[in-house]
């Protein structure tokens, strides 16, 4: 996922951590053997009752509010209450949230021609905002927008990448009769619309869920400045919009629950306050002042700590367990690691407990023994280079060292984040780690705003800078295989320019599997391609997993409706409701 | 006098034109000596998944194929003529003095500044009359009675309003007052004054106090100082020497002199803050300058960061202006003959 | 004892608590002086002239201060007398003037104002009156064009024109009792002679008593009716200021006019300084203060180290040891000749 914006609540939080945790009491931030709170596994308080005002608060800022330009996890839960794409993510708990149902669609994508094309059939009576009816073309007109990074460059490119664009650019320069030229996307009738992608997809329909799809009206379309009243066809619409400071929704009139089987708005108006500093967020939450925070990630450790200590604020808390994978990656152009046992050296080495306690104990996360996390349907967990207790097996890597040639070890640098102290808290942990097997390591930090642009992102600087370990993460776009572990491991997304996710993964033979599971429409047998490939990767210890990333949510007493969606891993949006008035 | 602060502005504007061409210099330049290319400045602006293609769009978009030279001259030009921007499906016109969109976000910079303005002001003012009464308050009381319990514990309160961070006496300030207590406003609170002036005073209250109590310690240390130096003058002998009442000789005759200096560095404080209280607006989520400047630091955002720097700059330079020009005002003796 | 004169001063002693121990600055002092009548209080720095004068004033900081002995001004007692009874006096009753008028004065304020705030605080006049006042007074010591000058600011004002401003201050309300401490000591020797005419001239309106506080007796040979010497924080000499010129008692006295640069003589001799270095107030030495640089101390077998000297004598008092015959024998012999 993106970077969130942890580094003002790091960096506010830290400092502030001291005091309020002391006010807590108890065990402080960051305690390893405090459990987070109760696991959600069903909805809290439930709650017909509908009415009221839902408040929302960002400690920061959307991307955008314009569904073509956004890419925040939170954002595209939240996109679902003022816009409707072609299928989303279920409205439930746990793992059912990560099924697709329909949505503007009526029912999934129908694949033909091996997958390569898609087609969708809309509801009838669907309606914008302001009573105009949405057909297909609003919806191909949407995705055809989304293709202009010169003027949305902030959302995702699978479109970009997945269609046959032959050189079509933007509608805004488009010149064929209302501005529909994208010959990849056919609209037959005003219920229809057909994908032609340019390889097979299996997994289209996640590509479906993006608010993307969501329709947008040609004739009310402002380009960049769309975003400033985005026309809704969900159940809310906005009313005010104060960009950087707050924006506020109330019911959307035209909003149809008969087209709607997945959805049961309940509260009348919803307020959403931006850059709200992110202690106060969490203060607010336990006074009642809050409803949500938004960014869903969960409270800062300074709450933490005084949330865990006290067992009535514990019991409103659910950890949620993120797609999202804190990792070290293993560099092989960085000699000697281009030797696979000298890789395997460094991943029997590492003391994973320590990694663990660099993100602040188990409320951090759990220990990663693989790539894909459990919350992806269909992973498995595994462990190639099990140790005692996970603290590493320093036989086993002098063993591993002395088949790649290096008995007494070898130098390298390590490479992190300079604003994220975790991740410099992981880097020194790994030092000492490795360091009892005989690996000698430096820490090089760079700045976090062009880690990937310029620095571990960049094969060439990474490579003359000797940057063999590189601390990161990565979150899914959504949960599936392809979503979580396509831009990780395939070697062919690698560019020289920079700007890479994937940092380390080079074999031939995962990217063959990527393949094929790209082209396994039978859901279950392409989970396990991808398990295939979380275990190939892992045994060519291209990557050194970390830890799965947990949030703690705090939920007031006054919320209806609360769950853990597995879709985004954070507190469905579509269902919260209040009870206050 | 008046050729004087004709001269003083001139030399105003011919500062702001350096100070703006710094901050272009420190964008472009420093990366470039780190290796980046131009392309590699632009994959800033673009999300994670751009294509190299999509990378040089964004920077032909932004204009950094440009020399830095002409890029710097459409800055100016902006400033004075306006500039064209494509939304997409239209062009839109900046006017006059336009400091230009946003690369993160394509907001228009100007208006979000003007539309901040009022709230950094409302909490730099508020807090500096505060500090400003309070601290040389304390700090009068305090060389009127030096040595005793009463300088003691003012200095060493004063000592602690400093040490503090704001962000640690804020938030401990909202957590107590107005989430257990909920006697003034949370967090995020601002009414504008025209809307309701008691509304807008009671938002505020919390910011004050706090940032008032960081400054006034400085303030009052200043005025213990001059006090302390003033009241050793000979004309307090003779004021006294007059039969004037303490009262009278302590304000009218020792104060006055001693404010000088205070006034002086009063008024390049004031400056400083309104370019931004910066920790202020951070900790109680105040959508004021300050926050806009860390927002456009941090993303590395041009247009906002030439904003800020230009709203910041010319408040300090006022500001010694007007110093400049209240010391004469004050002090006769400064007056240019 | 009630007083008999207009300013009766009795026993006065003023030390100072330090942390090097107790500085006495002024240690038994006694004069007197009637309205109409001028007193020169002579002496170096250090002799205790400019706090004795404060002390009159009441302008020590509280608790700095450890005055004790009697100073009885038209009839009260200012020692004993609270604070506030002190101060209404100052202004009124009497005023002072001060060495360097340019920091004696506020920079900020205009000359007029700051005359027109002594007048106004002890007589209830409506500003214009008060201003009126304020410019005839300006008039009255000297400066021309008084009523434009009334605006200006004391840094615009040459030194002699500044303390003729200064005098203006402190005359405004008619004290009885006016202390000039050192008054033209900053000023250029021209203006220094129409400055102390002035004085003169003022007191002669005003009938009030005069005190200059002065290190130079050229100065006081022009003005004083009475000169009082001080030396050590004590009086050594006092008597009229014929008979302190004509006939000098106390050796210090002998001292300072030896060493007084005359233009009247011929310079035959070299000037006589006297040897040695001020006293130490804190250490003031045993007996008579001024023995260990008096080059008779020997005559006085043993008792200018042991004793200290009273001032005594009929209208002339002195404070010496030696006899009377001594001393008359000693001034013919070598010091007459030589001055």
């Amino acid at each position: 996922m993106r970077s969130s914006r942890k580094l003002v609540v790091g960096a506010l939080g830290a400092v502030a951590a001291l005091v309020l945790a002391a006010c807590g009491g108890g065990n402080a931030a960051g305690g390893g053997t405090s459990s987070g709170g109760a696991p959600a596994n069903g909805v809290s308080n439930p709650s017909d009752q509908t009415g009221g005002t839902l408040r929302y608060a960002n400690s920061g800022d959307w991307d955008s509010l314009d569904p073509a330009d956004t890419y925040y996890a939170y954002s595209w839960n939240f996109a679902r209450l003022y816009g409707r794409s072609l299928v989303m993510f279920k409205a439930a708990p746990g793992a059912d949230g990560a099924t697709l149902v329909p949505d503007l669609a009526e029912t999934l994508g129908v694949p033909s021609d091996n997958a390569k094309t898609w087609t969708y059939k809309l509801r009838k009576g669907v309606k914008f905002e302001d009573g105009t009816v949405v057909t297909s073309k609003d919806v191909k007109y949407a995705v055809e927008r989304s293709l202009d990074k010169t003027t949305f460059p902030n959302g995702p490119t699978y479109f970009n990448d997945a269609l046959d664009l032959q050189g079509y650019e933007s509608p805004y320069k488009d010149t064929s009769p209302g501005k529909l030229g994208l010959k990849a996307v056919e609209t037959p009738d005003d219920q229809t619309i057909v994908f032609h992608l340019k390889s097979s997809f299996s997994g289209f329909d996640y590509f479906a869920q993006l608010p993307a799809t969501m329709p947008v009206p040609q004739a009310k379309d402002t380009g960049s400045k769309y975003k400033e009243h985005v026309v809704s066809t969900g159940p809310y619409m906005f009313q005010t919009n104060e960009l950087g400071k707050q924006f506020t929704m109330v019911r959307n009139p035209n909003w149809d629950q008969a087209t709607d089987p997945n959805r049961k708005p309940l509260p009348d108006q919803i307020q959403v306050a931006l850059n709200v500093n992110a202690d106060d967020i969490d203060n607010r939450l336990q006074s009642g002042d809050l409803d949500v925070s938004i960014e869903g990630t969960g409270v800062g450790p300074a709450a933490q700590g005084k949330i865990l200590a006290d067992p009535t604020l514990k019991a409103q808390t659910d950890s949620a367990v993120v797609a999202r994978l804190w990792y070290a990656a293993i560099n092989s152009d960085v000699a000697p690691l281009n030797n696979a046992d000298c890789r395997k050296a460094i991943e029997f080495a590492a003391d994973k407990t320590g990694y663990q306690r660099a993100y602040g104990g188990s409320t951090g996360g759990d220990v990663a023994s693989n790539l894909l996390p459990p919350v992806i349907p269909g992973a498995e967990k595994f462990d190639t280079y099990a140790s005692n207790g996970n603290t590493g097996d320093i036989d086993k890597a002098k063993q591993a060292l002395t088949a790649c040639g290096q008995p007494n070890g070898f130098k390298t640098s390590i490479s992190y984040r300079a604003e994220r102290p975790k991740e410099k808290a992981v880097a020194e942990s790994l030092q000492q780690s490795l360091a009892r097997a005989g690996i000698q390591t430096d820490l090089k930090p760079y700045p976090s705003g062009d880690y990937f642009k310029l620095y571990a992102g960049k094969p060439d600087f990474a490579k003359s800078n000797g940057l063999g370990v590189m601390i990161t993460g990565w979150g899914a776009d959504w949960p599936d295989g392809y979503g979580f572990l396509a831009q990780i491991v395939d070697s062919r997304v690698i560019r020289a320019t920079g700007g890479n996710t994937n940092l380390s993964v080079k074999d031939p033979a995962v990217d063959q599997l990527i393949d094929k599971a790209l082209q396994t429409t039978d859901t279950p047998t392409r989970e396990k391609v991808w398990v295939d490939i979380d275990k190939k990767v892992m045994d060519d210890a291209y990557i050194l997993p970390g830890i799965w990333a947990k949030g703690l949510l705090y939920r007031p007493k006054t919320l209806t409706n609360v769950f853990i969606t597995d879709g985004f891993q954070m507190y469905d949006y579509l269902a919260l409701g209040t009870t206050r008035k | 006098m008046l050729v004087y602060i004709v001269r003083r502005l001139l030399a105003a504007v011919l500062l702001l034109l350096i100070v703006t061409a710094a901050t272009f210099l420190i964008f472009f330049v420093l990366p470039r000596i780190g290796g980046a290319t131009v392309d590699d400045l632009a994959s800033r602006y673009v999300g994670k998944s751009g294509s190299a293609a999509d990378i040089h769009a964004i920077a032909v978009k932004l204009g950094f194929t440009d020399p830095i030279w002409v890029q710097y001259g459409r800055f100016l030009a902006g400033l004075f003529v306006g500039a064209d921007y494509s939304t997409g499906p239209t062009t839109v016109h900046c006017d006059a003095p336009c400091i230009g969109y946003s690369f993160i976000n394509q907001n228009a910079v100007l208006p979000e500044l003007l539309d901040r303005l009022p709230v950094t002001l409302s909490i730099a003012v508020g807090a500096a009359v505060l500090w400003l009464l309070g601290g040389v308050a304390v700090g009068v009381l305090s060389a009127l009675r030096r040595g005793t319990v009463f300088d003691r514990a003012a200095m060493s309160i004063a000592l602690a309003g400093v040490s503090l961070p704001i962000f640690f006496t804020g938030l401990l300030c909202l957590a107590v007052f107005s989430y257990a207590l909920g006697i003034t406003a949370p967090g995020g609170s601002f009414t504008p004054i025209e809307d309701n002036p008691l509304k807008w005073a009671y938002d505020l209250i919390l910011p004050w106090i706090t940032l008032a109590f960081l400054n006034a310690a400085g303030y009052a240390r200043l005025t213990r100082a001059g006090m302390l130096d003033t009241m050793n003058e000979d004309y307090i002998r003779t004021a006294r020497a007059k039969g004037l009442p303490e009262r009278t000789v302590v304000v009218k005759h020792g104060l006055r002199s001693a404010l000088t200096p205070i006034l002086t560095i009063f008024g390049l404080d004031l400056g400083l803050l309104l370019g931004g209280a910066i920790l202020t607006e951070s900790t109680y989520s105040l959508p004021g300058i300050g926050k806009y400047a860390i927002d456009a630091i941090v993303s590395n955002d041009l247009p906002k960061v030439l904003g800020v720097v230009l709203i910041g700059s010319i408040f300090i330079i006022l500001a010694n202006l007007v110093v400049d020009l209240l010391y004469a005002v004050i002090d006769p003796r400064v007056r240019l003959s | 004892m009630s007083p008999q004169a207009f300013l009766d001063v009795r026993d006065l002693r003023v030390h100072f608590p330090t942390d090097d121990g107790v500085v006495k600055s002024v240690d038994g002092l006694s004069f007197q002086l009637e309205r109409g009548k001028r007193l020169g209080i002579v002496g170096e720095s250090g002799s205790g002239k400019s706090v004795t004068s404060l002390s009159i004033m009441g302008l020590h900081k509280q608790g700095a201060a450890r005055i004790s002995g009697e100073i009885w001004v038209d009839g009260t007692e200012l020692v004993s007398a609270d604070p506030e009874t002190v101060r209404k006096l100052r202004g009124k009753t009497m005023a002072m003037i001060f060495q360097d008028p340019l920091s004696a004065m506020h920079p900020y304020y205009s000359v007029g104002h700051q005359i027109v705030e002594a007048y106004r605080l002890h007589h209830d006049v409506s500003k214009s009156a008060a201003r009126k006042r304020a410019v005839a007074l300006l008039d009255r010591v000297g400066i021309p064009q008084a009523a434009t000058r009334f605006d200006d600011y004391p840094h615009t004002f040459s030194g002699g024109m500044r303390q003729r401003a200064m005098i203006a201050m402190a005359l405004s309300c008619d004290p009885d009792l006016l202390i000039a401490d050192e008054p033209t000591t900053a000023l250029d020797v021209t203006v220094q002679a129409q400055i102390l005419d002035l004085i003169v001239d003022l007191q002669k309106d005003f009938n009030s008593a005069v005190i200059i506080i002065t290190h130079d007796l050229g100065v006081v040979a022009e003005l004083a009716d009475d000169i009082l010497v001080m030396y050590g924080g004590r009086a050594v000499e006092y008597g009229t200021a014929r008979e302190v010129f004509a006939s000098p008692q106390h050796p210090y006295t002998w001292g300072l006019l030896g060493s007084m640069p005359r233009i009247d003589r011929e310079r035959t001799e070299r000037l006589l300084p006297i040897p040695g270095s001020p006293p130490s107030l804190i250490n003031v030495p045993s007996g008579c203060a001024f023995h260990p640089r008096c080059r008779w101390a020997d005559r006085t077998g043993g008792r200018s180290q042991s004793e200290r000297p009273e001032l005594r004598g009929g209208s002339h008092l002195v404070a010496c040891h030696l006899s009377d015959e001594e001393r008359s024998a000693i001034f013919a012999e070598e010091i007459g000749p030589k001055l």
